[in-house]
């Protein structure tokens, strides 16, 4: 599954790219952000997030740099997915922002 | 006051207050889930503020495997009776249980979140210990 924003910036080896909005109250606090590292956690493809396309990009399985960012509701989270697994990652973690990591 | 174990990092909470080290495992539980073994412990041995030792071993314990235990403390006393708990340990287990440089509260479930993921002691650890780095 591939999202209609995803793009691939790279042919061969380079990182896949897209962007959410996060949709939640709290924005990614610290709820959110366990969840958001868990699941970066589950694949093995290196998963960075920042508040604009061009970085500065932040380590998605860190819980402790991810809260750092402190992105507020409605910020757009990019991520930047490099690795064997990274677009099932990408899909992974964009689903859980839009989702509203379960919460709303 | 645990959970069963599960391959992953154990994580035990060492508080003066019995209600801090149960409500840190409550955000842990909450927040984390409960794919990570998990203990507590808080207040001296007639139930006032402070922490035991017998206590903390028994916590360790609780949530001990193979895969380790990381162990987040609050103030002094917690720190040196953890450090005397991990001493008391039979030798072969005494290098797989680690007292974190961390707040008990965040560092918990940061170390949890890690933990949860399958991470290693030693990552488990580096990860709690971000908080001061």
């Amino acid at each position: 599954m591939h999202d209609a924003h995803a793009s691939r910036t790279d042919e061969t080896s380079g990182p896949l790219t897209a962007s959410a909005v996060l949709v939640n109250k709290v924005g990614l606090h610290a709820r959110p952000s366990v969840k958001l590292t868990q699941c970066a956690k589950s694949f093995v493809a290196k998963i960075e997030l920042a508040l604009t396309g061009d970085g500065p990009w932040t380590d998605a399985k860190s819980p402790v740099k991810v809260m750092r960012v402190k992105a507020p509701q409605g910020a757009t989270l990019h991520f930047r997915v490099t690795g064997p697994d990274g677009e099932a990652a990408l899909a992974a973690v964009l689903a859980l922002v839009r989702d509203g990591f379960g919460e709303a | 006051m645990n959970s069963p174990n599960s391959g992953n990092v154990g994580i035990v909470i060492v508080s003066h207050s019995l209600k801090i080290a149960e409500g840190a495992a409550d955000m842990v539980r909450q927040m984390v889930g409960n794919a990570v073994p998990l203990a507590w412990t808080g207040g001296d041995v007639d139930g006032g503020l402070g922490t035991n030792v017998a206590g903390i071993l028994a916590a360790i314990e609780t949530v001990w495997s193979p895969a380790g235990v990381a162990v987040l403390v609050d103030l002094g006393g917690a720190e040196t009776n953890s450090e005397m708990a991990v001493e008391m340990l039979p030798e072969d287990r005494r290098a797989r249980v680690v007292v974190c440089n961390a707040p008990v509260v965040e560092g918990a479930v940061i170390a949890a979140t890690e933990s949860s993921g399958g991470s290693s002691l030693a990552a488990v650890k580096r990860s709690a210990e971000e908080f001061y780095a």
